[in-house]
């Protein structure tokens, strides 16, 4: 039991979209340090039902860094201090004993605040939605290489696809912008066969949907710092020149149209 | 995705912060949009760097003497030679400066609005782990340089507080009267920091914005940026600096100060300045 952490948690409290917010001391004894951040909050959370107080409510599902689910701000930093890694797999051993941790919800003008720490981030799936579909064959399965995929394409693809939706960029953003999501959400398709029949129509639309909710890119490169799985600010450069060229292409495109 | 909360029907989906309006014609459509204004911004970025550079290597002519950087003045009024109208090249520079300066202050002005719509503020302190310096005061360095910018042209080009002592086309005489001032040479020191910590972020953001992208030299981006705002920031702080310290001093001069409103032929009829004295 000595080993354990006794710390001092400011955690966010609020009732819902609408209701004032503020924060709740809690004083939080004897947290072991294998326990994950979460598991910390459980732990929390089942002394207040003790105590009949309603617990806090925080984001989380998979809790093994894959879902996109979790992700609170703690002490200034999305995700918590540890590099690449969700809020779900952070650890308290990260932390040391009397630590005061400040745990926030994402903001951004567009993350409406549920209850407490948990945030309504679906503009991020209107994003998703505006990108539409990709033209895929739908009948029996292709053959193996059927297309071929230069080996350091199907990787770049793979790095961009390793998003998982938390929004932390967001969140991490200073002018709250969702650039690294959408770059990485538009680039695993942009850089292979696949996603080029399509690429010009869905970089427009989804850049223009995601202006729509989000501020603006100051390239501070906050979001790379607070990504879990660290896209790369590269697609953002991608992205941007992506978007020229789309403008220009579906210009041409419905001109031949005509 | 991963957002699986239910929510209420009363609430309803999260509303759009702001409405795409009709699309003008192309390429007036790529002005609409905040990706394409940052694309805007990087072009105008670097036509005024450019500008910034130039005007700096130029004004090293002072260091050749007063007939050298006068020369280099009258130069710049006599660009194009006979083949156009005298400071008919100079005064297209100009207009197409203004023109950058409008287009990439406006777009700054108007993504800041952007960003301010759509920011939440945290109600605890943010630990920034990426954003330096540079990159967070973009917004307060630009105005510096804005009002620098007008105060240099009302100093230098218009000779609004050298008064009588202005002398039009006699550079090397207004700079040494305008910076051998203590407050004016404070003024061009901060002004030329602001300019190199803006020109320190802004080159590297420029290659993000037009999407200069290549694993192969994206190290180096970083490197050409401070390389640059370096360079630009010992040319320029060299101006007020040495005028201060009294390399570039009147008093050493052995050419004649120009006649007021003879631009035309600054040095070869003139009063003769004592010299040494």
């Amino acid at each position: 039991m000595s080993n354990n952490l006794n710390l001092k948690l400011r955690i966010w409290r609020q009732d819902g979209p609408d209701a004032p917010g503020a924060f709740l001391d809690i004083e939080a004894d004897d947290i072991s340090r294998d326990a994950s951040f979460l598991e910390m909050l459980d732990t929390v959370n089942e002394r207040l039902l003790g105590d009949d107080i309603e617990p806090v409510n925080f984001p989380h599902d998979c809790r093994e860094g894959i879902c996109g689910t979790c992700g609170v701000v703690i002490n200034g930093q999305a995700h918590g201090p540890e590099k690449a890694t969700a809020t779900c797999q952070l650890h308290m051993r990260k932390f040391r004993d009397g630590d005061e941790i400040t745990i926030e919800p994402w903001r951004a003008r567009s993350f409406p605040v549920i209850k407490d720490l948990v945030v309504d981030r679906s503009p991020l799936d209107r994003i998703i939605e505006a990108g539409g579909y990709i033209t895929a064959p739908t009948g029996s399965a292709p053959d193996a290489n059927d297309i071929p995929v230069p080996k350091d394409v199907a990787e770049a693809s793979m790095d961009a696809a390793a998003c998982i939706g938390c929004g932390a960029c967001v969140a991490a953003c200073p002018n709250s912008a969702a650039q690294l999501f959408t770059a990485a959400k538009l680039a695993h398709l942009n850089v292979l066969p696949q996603g080029q029949p399509e690429r010009w129509k869905r970089t427009e639309a989804m850049v223009e949907t995601m202006e729509e909710y989000f501020g603006t890119c100051t390239n501070h490169g906050e979001c790379h710092e607070a990504c879990p799985k660290e896209i790369s600010l590269d697609f953002i450069a991608f992205m941007n020149r992506d978007y020229i060229k789309a403008k220009i292409k579906n210009r041409s495109l419905a001109s031949q149209a005509r | 995705m991963a957002q699986t909360i239910s929510r209420s029907d009363s609430r309803g989906r999260v509303k759009p912060l702001r409405k795409r309006g009709k699309e003008l014609p192309w390429p007036a459509n790529l002005y609409q949009t905040a990706v394409g204004k940052k694309y805007i911004m990087a072009l105008t970025g670097i036509g005024l760097l450019g500008f910034v550079v130039v005007h700096m290597i130029g004004n090293l002519h002072i260091y050749q003497g007063p007939l050298a950087v006068n020369d280099y003045g009258e130069a710049l009024r006599d660009l194009g030679g006979n083949l156009v109208p005298r400071t008919f090249l100079l005064w297209t520079l100009r207009v197409g400066l203004t023109a950058l300066f409008v287009l990439h202050i406006h777009s700054a002005w108007s993504l800041s609005r952007m960003s301010e719509a759509s920011n939440e503020r945290y109600q605890s302190k943010r630990n920034y782990i990426a954003a330096n310096y540079a990159s967070r005061t973009m917004r307060w360095t630009g105005p510096i340089i804005l009002l620098f910018l007008l105060f240099h042209l009302a100093d230098l080009t218009w000779g609004w507080w050298l008064g009588s002592t202005y002398v039009r086309g006699d550079i090397y005489h207004n700079v040494s009267e305008s910076m051998g001032s203590i407050p004016v040479a404070i003024i061009y020191i901060i002004a030329n920091v602001a300019l190199a910590v803006h020109i320190y972020h802004g080159t590297w953001s420029l290659f993000q914005s037009l999407g200069v992208n290549n694993p192969h030299y994206n190290g180096a981006r970083r490197g050409f940026a401070a390389g640059l705002s370096v360079l630009i920031l010992v040319g320029n702080l060299s101006f007020p600096i040495l005028v201060q310290t009294g390399l570039i001093n009147e008093n050493n001069r052995t050419t004649p100060i120009a006649n007021s409103g003879d631009v035309l032929a600054p040095l070869s009829s003139s009063t003769v300045l004592e010299v040494g004295s």
